[in-house]
């Protein structure tokens, strides 16, 4: 499998780690079902994914990687420090 | 007093050749990391053209040349390769001495190629990786830098106390491909 | 018998080898099963299960008979194919799988007891009693079947791995694939042309066959002699692609070794790794048998493969050859064989209206229905409305068609279909993202459609790559008709082999069928169909026939059995190439290594470090005695340690401080420069990811050290919260970890040690408990942090890595003038055990910073990862598991890291478990053992008594529950 760093190009899934769905961090105030929820709780779509990968044997980019679990296709990856501090 | 001596990170180890291929170690002057503040790019890359004639270099692409290098390093970060890095500097970017943290060697040599494809999951070869193109990847499971310095030469860089397995690793692969004649 | 005039191979270059002993020639460009049919050995192997005669079936890696094994000693490669395996000068090959050879096997009795051991005979015999599994059946069943044996002992041999890149990978280099190369190499793309044989040109090089007005083995020459000349085509023979995965990576196998006498450093394959834009998958297809009674004997070859020995290799497979077929094409065999002067005795065409010739006799609408012949066929019986009729035969060559060679397309989950004109699966096309099929495997089976379809997927493939197309013009080729009517069993009594590698016949499927596994999957299973080294390549197609009729539906309705890598074995040595000895992992190595091995001390992994165990004295036999005497000595005088292996970032920037704010628990912004303070970080679950200290050295410069074990993953952490949480902050980090060569200097001579040694003289003033700054020391810009993990009075030094050798060697010299020396790692797990401090054996990712009796470390008064999840009160319970000391009561008695703790009266079980034992250690200071422990309301037990039991090491003691802070509870020797 290979996904595209948006630094160093399309690389082989070995240079990646994958941390897990990209999600949202509940402000720090946020009810703590809302933490609950953040930490434990996951959707499990046949489809579209958004995953946080890091380009650990590459950049250290941190990226958000969307693809379909489905037919393993790669569909965009992005720098998540363009993503506005949201992940 | 006693002074303290210094060892190279492959003491012992290099130079080696075998068939075509050389592998021998680099002993940069001094290896510093630059990672610009916010907003500070252009002034960094002006400041460094200015210091030390090469600019900041663009992704996968180093600046300079052999003597006084400047490599992208990795995110948002580079690597002056040579020369002691002005202080001045220190005004745009984070500068860190990384002149101890890495092994630095050259793989010289016609199959140089074919040695780094059995150890780098990486297109290496020189329609695609030219002169000046610089990658970070994964080198046998160690995080490596590698540049083209040369039509057939390459800087391969890991962690210094990895120095033994990078050696071990390239010396391994040079000797399979020079095996098959 | 080798033929005069015949074959495409190297006349007049000999070769010997030798075959179970018996010594023998053949010529450069043989297979081992070329050069064996020449030879005149037609028994060559012993089936899996019944230990019947088997000879050499095909002509290529699709084999299912003919396996060997080849080499001697440590270097044997069992399960070889023969008709893959080259021969060269010296091989030595060997049938298996038979005692005492393959003549004469004792084993071969099971043949006779055949009817006991059809489909589910495992199942239905060795159910009961239980016990006998593991201990009877198993072993007996593994003796008596099977395959070639390894040696047993370590492989002498390397493989290696390798990465290749390209625009378009061709697969096959029969017509399809030559055309697809050469269309594709003209317009200037990146070509890798792979083929797993050792010679390219596919079917050409077996068949008689005018491409362009020239013998089709001269057009493939000419195709090939240009394909060199363009620097943008690679050629790839002997290697076999294996696998396809996703975002068009493929696995192939490279045979490198294997065709020559071994030499050093040769590696004997190569896994290659090849990604590639495109792919044109052209990997032509493989003739299936007929099921009939007795269809396996030796002798008995694929009509294909007749034509493949006969044409290209110049082998007579027979002096009486006879020919079973159901489609026009078979009859080439008998064609050629005639025009090469040989005895074609009768072609036997299932077809009513089978085409009539000249030059051979042909019986229409007849079928072959047994043979005979033990260790080669003499004869057959064909049945047709005239009777039986019994036919001598030394060679009887079958075709009941063709299977397309689609496997490749079938790995990322795509299922072939039925194509009714053809009697065959054919590829889906898309199954595999950027692959186009062309040629045989794509159905198409004359030479000149197979040069269009290769042309016109290389054609798709430029489009799609945004290249131009150099004209080229399509060779004139045979079209000649395929005609097949699907014959897939013979109907008759007596055992008739659909998977030849597994033993399986048409019988085991019908029984399968009758005992209602009648899904394809079920029958797979149950039968063992398809489930042998060659993963049905003959077989597959004909059994599902045989199922669907057996179970009154459609081949379509009854599906397929899809295909899965490799599609050729793939040895765990070429997998797994470059992994073995020091080739694993990357080894870390100290700069203190080399002295501290001089020294005799021994070294233990550390993750991927190499740190020093212990430095052995004169007279010490055991690690305990040097461990005792080194901690006694950092406590009464001074001890030297590397502890390079923390890790170290640098961070820098105006919002350094906020990043350290916010993953640490605690407030770093608050730091003075030149001080120290300890950390602890948590997961955004709140459970503790790591602790260390962070020194600040400038107004936003700020040096964080990890612990071993968590420095990288820390330093993601820390990338991630930077470059995904808090990009708007300015602040970079990088690690220094390699940069600095650093060690403890402990114990209450510490600072006499180093004041010998730095620039300036310090004192407890100038260098107070937890503070740091930059020093010089003997010369060299080092760093000095005041901080301990011994309680002693102790600094850590830092150096840039070129000096850690000398450094480490110079307070080598001058710590023994203060009765002190170097430590290790147990030295140091038992000054920090007795002194209650933490590593990776107490943070072991379930344990809160309440757990550890540090939830006041946790601020009040800002956020910080972790912090809303620590609040959660299941993570605050008094009754969680939390942090403990325990000291033996009575005789002293082993103490275990992994014991559990009970309650002394209550029963040893789960259910009554109070906790575990993290770290123990002998404490040589207090004269007893001294563990941490995670314990069920801990801090409100101190005094208590507890139960340590370790089942698996049989520790059973009684132990008191105690402070974690075993020594100096006050902490007066750290601060000086």
């Amino acid at each position: 499998m290979r996904v595209t760093c948006p630094n160093c190009g399309e690389r082989d899934r070995r240079e990646f780690y994958v941390k897990g769905a990209a999600l949202a961090r509940p402000a720090a105030d946020a009810a703590l079902d809302e933490w609950h929820d953040h930490v434990n709780l996951r959707d499990n779509p046949a489809g579209e994914v958004h995953e946080l990968w890091f380009h650990e044997m590459g950049c250290g980019a941190w990226i958000d990687v969307c693809r379909n679990v489905v037919s393993h296709e790669v569909i965009s990856t992005a720098w998540v420090s363009d993503l506005g501090g949201t992940r | 007093m006693a002074d303290l001596i210094s060892l190279s990170p492959c003491d012992g180890l290099l130079p080696v050749t075998i068939g075509s291929v050389t592998l021998s170690e680099d002993l940069p002057d001094a290896m510093t990391s630059l990672a610009p503040y916010a907003g500070q790019e252009k002034a960094l890359s002006a400041a460094l053209e200015a210091a030390h004639g090469m600019g900041f270099p663009a992704i996968n692409r180093s600046t300079g040349k052999a003597g006084a290098r400047a490599i992208w390093f990795s995110q948002g970060m580079a690597l002056v390769q040579g020369v002691v890095v002005a202080p001045e500097l220190t005004e745009f970017a984070a500068l860190t001495d990384q002149g101890d943290a890495w092994a630095v060697v050259r793989l010289d040599g016609d199959g140089a190629e074919d040695v780094l494809a059995r150890l780098v999951p990486v297109d290496l070869r020189r329609q695609s990786f030219k002169r000046g193109h610089t990658v970070r990847a994964e080198l046998a499971h160690m995080m490596a830098s590698i540049t083209r310095v040369g039509p057939d030469a390459f800087q391969v860089m890991v962690f210094r106390s990895m120095a033994r397995t990078l050696v071990h690793d390239l010396k391994t692969a040079m000797a399979a491909v020079h095996a098959r004649g | 018998m080798r033929l005069a005039d015949k074959g495409v191979l190297q006349r007049g270059k000999p070769v010997t080898f030798s075959f179970n002993g018996r010594h023998m020639m053949g010529l450069e460009g043989d297979t081992l099963a070329s050069a064996l049919l020449a030879n005149g050995v037609h028994l060559v192997a012993r089936s899996f299960k019944y230990h019947r005669p088997r000879g050499i079936l095909t002509a290529g890696s699709e084999e299912p008979n003919a396996l060997v094994t080849i080499g001697s000693g440590a270097q044997r490669d069992p399960n070889i194919r023969a008709t893959s395996q080259e021969i060269f000068d010296g091989l030595e090959a060997h049938s298996q799988n038979c005692w005492p050879s393959v003549e004469h096997d004792i084993q071969a009795v099971n043949d006779l007891a055949a009817p006991f051991f059809g489909a589910g005979f495992y199942y239905k015999t060795f159910m009961w009693p239980a016990a006998f599994w593991e201990k009877v059946y198993e072993p007996i069943i593994r003796k008596a079947a099977g395959l070639g044996a390894l040696s047993g002992q370590a492989d002498p041999d390397a493989c290696e791995k390798a990465y290749a890149f390209c625009d378009l990978l061709v697969i096959g280099s029969g017509p399809a694939g030559l055309m697809a190369a050469l269309v594709a190499g003209r317009a200037g793309a990146d070509v890798i042309l792979a083929e797993e044989d050792f010679r390219m040109g596919g079917r050409l090089l077996a068949e008689v066959e005018q491409i362009d007005g020239m013998p089709g083995v001269d057009w493939v020459a000419q195709v090939l002699e240009e394909l060199r000349s363009l620097d943008n085509v690679r050629l790839m023979p002997r290697t076999a692609i294996t696998g396809a995965y996703d975002q068009g990576t493929y696995g192939a196998l490279e045979r490198v070794g294997h065709h020559q006498p071994r030499r050093a450093n040769l590696p004997r394959e190569c896994f290659w790794r090849i990604v590639a834009k495109r792919a044109v998958l052209a990997a032509g297809a493989i003739e299936r048998p007929i099921a009939f009674s007795n269809n396996d004997r030796p002798g008995i070859m694929t009509a294909s493969a007749v034509r493949s020995y006969l044409n290209r290799w110049g082998v007579a497979p027979g002096q009486r050859v006879t020919l079973f077929a159901n489609n026009d094409q078979a009859h080439h065999t008998a064609r050629d064989l005639v025009q090469a002067g040989l005895h074609v005795a009768m072609v036997v065409d299932s077809r009513h209206d089978a085409p009539d010739s000249e030059l051979y006799p042909v019986m229409k609408g007849a079928q072959i229905c047994n043979t005979s012949g033990r260790k080669r066929i003499d004869s057959i019986t064909v049945r047709s409305v005239a009777g039986e009729e019994r036919i001598q035969t030394d060679c009887l060559a079958m075709s009941g068609g063709w299977n397309p060679t689609l496997h490749l397309t079938c790995h990322l989950n795509g299922r072939p279909q039925w194509n009714r004109d053809i009697a065959s699966f054919v590829p889906t096309p898309g199954a595999v993202p950027g692959l186009v099929s062309a040629g045989a495997c794509n159905g198409e089976f004359a030479t000149a459609g197979a040069l269009r379809e290769g042309a016109e997927a290389a054609a798709q493939v430029l489009s799609d790559l945004g290249l131009e197309a150099v004209k080229t013009d399509l060779p004139v080729a045979g079209d000649d008709p395929y005609n097949i009517a699907a014959l897939w069993a013979v109907p008759g009594k007596g055992r008739a082999w659909l998977d030849f590698q597994n033993d399986v016949t048409v019988k085991d499927v019908k029984q399968a069928a009758t005992e209602n596994f009648s899904s394809v999957e079920h029958m797979k299973r149950y039968t063992t169909q398809g489930m042998a080294t060659d993963q049905g390549k003959n077989s597959n197609v004909a059994a599902l026939a045989v199922l669907a009729d057996a179970t009154g539906r459609g081949i379509p309705e009854t599906g397929t059995t899809t295909f899965r890598p490799p599609f050729v074995p793939v040895s765990i040595a070429a997998m797994g190439a470059g992994a073995a000895g020091q080739g694993l992992k990357p080894q870390r190595f100290l700069t203190s290594h080399l002295a501290s091995k001089e020294l005799g001390a021994p070294a233990i992994e550390v993750g991927l470090w190499y740190r020093t165990s212990y430095f052995p004295e004169p007279g010490e036999t055991t690690w305990r005695q040097s461990c005792d005497r080194e901690v006694t000595m950092v406590r009464d005088h001074v001890g030297v340690c590397d502890v390079s292996t923390l890790g170290k970032i640098d961070i820098q920037g105006p919002d350094a401080a906020k990043l350290l704010d916010f993953v640490y628990t605690n407030t770093f912004s608050t730091l003075k420069l030149g001080k120290v303070r300890y950390g602890l970080m948590l997961r955004e679950d709140g459970f503790v990811m790591d602790d260390g200290t962070t020194a600040r050295m400038g107004e936003h410069h700020y040096v964080m050290t990890t612990t071993t074990a968590a420095a990288s993953q820390v330093m993601a952490h820390l990338e991630f919260v930077r470059q995904a949480l808090r990009p708007e902050w300015d602040v970079q980090i990088t690690s220094v970890t390699e940069q600095w060569a650093q060690f403890a200097v402990a114990g209450p001579k510490s600072r006499e040690l180093l004041n010998g040694m730095l620039g300036e003289q310090i004192d407890d003033a100038s260098w107070p408990f937890m503070s740091c700054g930059a020093v010089d020391v003997l010369g060299v810009k080092g760093r000095l942090f005041r901080i301990s993990f011994s309680g002693e009075m102790a600094y850590e030094i830092a150096v840039p890595a070129r000096y850690g050798d000398a450094l480490f060697r110079e307070l080598l010299q001058r710590v023994k003038t203060l009765d002190g020396g170097v430590y290790g790692m147990e030295a140091l797990n038992v000054l920090r055990i007795e002194k209650g401090f933490l590593t990776h054996a107490e943070l072991n990712g379930t344990v809160t910073a309440f757990d550890l009796g540090m939830q006041g470390m946790v601020s009040k008064k800002k956020d910080c990862i972790g912090k809303p999840m620590s609040t959660r009160p299941g993570l605050m319970a008094e009754d969680r598991e939390r942090l403990v000391g325990l000291k033996p009561i009575g005789a002293v008695k082993q103490l275990t890291a992994g014991a559990h703790l009970f309650n002394p009266d209550d029963p040893v079980e789960r259910i009554y478990d109070q906790g575990y034992v993290t770290s123990v250690g002998f404490s040589p200071t207090l004269g007893h053992s001294v563990a941490l422990a995670f314990l069920k309301n801990g801090p409100d037990r101190i005094g208590d008594e507890v139960r340590l039991v370790d089942h698996m090491r049989g520790i059973d003691a009684i132990c008191e529950v105690v402070s974690p802070v075993f020594f100096d509870p006050e902490g007066g020797r750290a601060r000086g």
